[in-house]
């Protein structure tokens, strides 16, 4: 139970840190918003064009771009959540005390980006989602049972999300700087995850693959248990077995690194 | 003439601080390789959206690939030249709340200048090089009865695009010194224009195509010019020489951002820190 404690302080300390820059925040729903527009637009017209692609309607096109945008920065798609710091401690060799601390390192970095993303969703990404909810046609679900399901998608999605960037942010420990991964890690976010299209509505067998990769858990998978698109059992055993994996990955990742670390003294 | 003695000293400025950071960047050669191959990717994503969808449809709010390929072209063109020039300023909200803005304030260089050229990155080539690819390649594609006034109207768009893309720059800066932590905000503007522009107007509401024409004139960029190219009417009633009007009303949103950063500079309250 005193461990359970201290990972909910170390999360309540990622929400915090986020809350304290609410201009910043602010600015983020405006360009948030300004996004979710053009992206309706262009899905509309494309739903248009070709109704029922990947099986949605326009409605459920208009909710999933909202989605999208909701969940940009609370999944820190692009990156840019707590795997940045980890790479920052890694390379100036902060690490080190991190890895003295009577902590499992892994599960406070969990703890640390499910804080940062509770505070990202609830400060920046409810206003653009009611937003469109207010201007656009949507599919939304009445009744509570839906909303139940995607509350769980969300915390599946959002730990499949941070066990992606934890690995990425463990490479650090070899390449030395991580910029590069930091480009890897947005360009598959942003494609893969399905920002730039829905990934129902990729072509052909690249869609088939698309759709079992792991950023599928991410935004897809939350959108069609919204939407009920797919039976909500399926997508928590998806996102959870990935999850699983990833984070196993992570702990071993993480224990060939801690076995070569060398601080440099100073 | 003193306001033609500022202009040039502060290309000058600008021009000493960017090779400076060119040199910087090109001691890390595969580290400069990698992020521009990166910065190419990146910027090329919205391209690959705008494929996906055309395998699976034929036209997009009307227009075709090569039509839609054309404005994509244009719009990331110019803007990447904005964003090589001045894309720094982005970062000027950082360096008021860190309190190195102030050191800009007293060396005896324009101000705007120093910010812009800071961490000049020529990473940023990337969105150039594949703007200028799609442009390219729309244009031996696309169906067009070609003029010489309608060639000469492709090189014009790029600069003039890039010169309102700059104001927008410019004024979004204007902007962050007064709310020093909106960076955001500049980035729906300049990230959210080019993106807009990619798509052709006959997609968005008649009221975001007025706003875009006579309020904040992104249409400019390539919009109304493109679609003259293109022979295919605008969606808000133009008269005919609007398709030439790029480079005026690009001239006019400079010298709006000009006078918008002054104010924003006369503003400005240091940190203390």
């Amino acid at each position: 139970m005193g461990s359970g404690r201290l990972y909910a302080a170390v999360a309540a300390g990622g929400f915090r840190r986020y809350a304290t820059y609410r201009l910043a925040t602010a600015a983020g729903v405006f360009t948030n918003t300004v996004f979710g527009v053009i992206l309706v637009y262009t899905y509309l017209a494309l739903w248009d064009e070709k109704p029922h692609l990947g099986g949605y309607d326009q409605a459920q096109a208009v909710t999933y771009v909202w989605l999208g945008q909701c969940l940009y920065a609370t999944l820190a798609i692009q990156g840019g959540g707590a795997e940045r710091d980890l790479m920052e401690r890694i390379g100036t060799g902060e690490i080190a005390v991190d890895l003295y601390r009577p902590a499992d390192l892994q599960l406070w970095w969990l703890a640390a980006d499910l804080g940062r993303a509770l505070f990202q969703l609830v400060g920046r990404g409810v206003v653009p989602f009611l937003f469109g909810a207010l201007f656009f046609p949507m599919a939304v679900p009445a009744g509570t049972a839906p909303w139940a399901a995607f509350a769980v998608t969300l915390l599946l999605a959002a730990v499949v999300s941070f066990a992606i960037r934890y690995l990425a942010a463990l490479s650090v420990f070899w390449l030395m700087d991580g910029r590069g991964v930091n480009q890897v890690l947005m360009i598959t976010g942003i494609f893969f995850s399905g920002m730039v299209l829905p990934l129902n509505a990729f072509p052909g067998t690249f869609g088939e693959i698309v759709r079992v990769l792991p950023w599928a858990a991410q935004v897809q998978m939350p959108a069609d248990v919204l939407m009920g698109e797919t039976g909500a059992l399926r997508a928590f055993a998806f996102q959870a077995g990935w999850a699983a994996v990833l984070l196993l990955a992570g702990r071993l990742l993480q224990a060939a690194a801690t076995r070569r670390v060398v601080v440099q003294g100073g | 003439m003193a306001e033609r003695g500022a202009v040039v000293e502060g290309v000058r400025a600008y021009r000493l601080i960017a090779v400076m950071w060119v040199r910087s960047s090109m001691t890390y050669r595969t580290s400069f390789a990698v992020t521009l191959l990166g910065n190419l990717m990146v910027t090329g994503l919205d391209f690959v959206g705008i494929l996906l969808m055309f395998s699976q449809v034929d036209s997009l709010g009307g227009w075709s690939l090569y039509e839609v390929a054309f404005l994509y072209g244009l719009s990331a063109t110019s803007f990447g030249l904005s964003d090589l020039a001045l894309g720094s300023l982005e970062g000027l909200g950082g360096r008021m709340r860190d309190g190195s803005f102030d050191v800009l304030m007293v060396r005896p260089a324009p101000v705007l200048a120093q910010v812009g050229a800071d961490r000049f990155a020529l990473r940023r080539l990337g969105r150039i090089t594949q703007g200028l690819v799609v442009l390219c390649w729309a244009l031996v594609s696309v169906d067009v009865e070609w003029t010489a006034a309608k060639a000469l109207l492709v090189p014009v768009m790029v600069i003039s695009g890039a010169a309102i893309f700059c104001a927008v720059f410019v004024a979004g800066a204007a902007f962050q010194i007064l709310a020093q932590d909106a960076a955001e905000v500049q980035n729906a503007f300049t990230y959210g224009g080019t993106t807009l522009l990619q798509y052709p107007p006959t997609v968005f509401g008649k009221d975001l195509v007025r706003g875009v024409t006579f309020m904040l004139p992104l249409a400019f960029v390539n919009w109304v010019p493109a679609a003259h190219v293109l022979g295919r009417p605008y969606p808000v009633g133009l008269p005919g020489w609007a398709a030439f009007a790029s480079p005026a009303v690009a001239l006019v949103c400079c010298a709006s951002a000009g006078l918008a950063w002054r104010a924003g500079l006369r503003s400005y309250r240091s940190t203390g820190s």
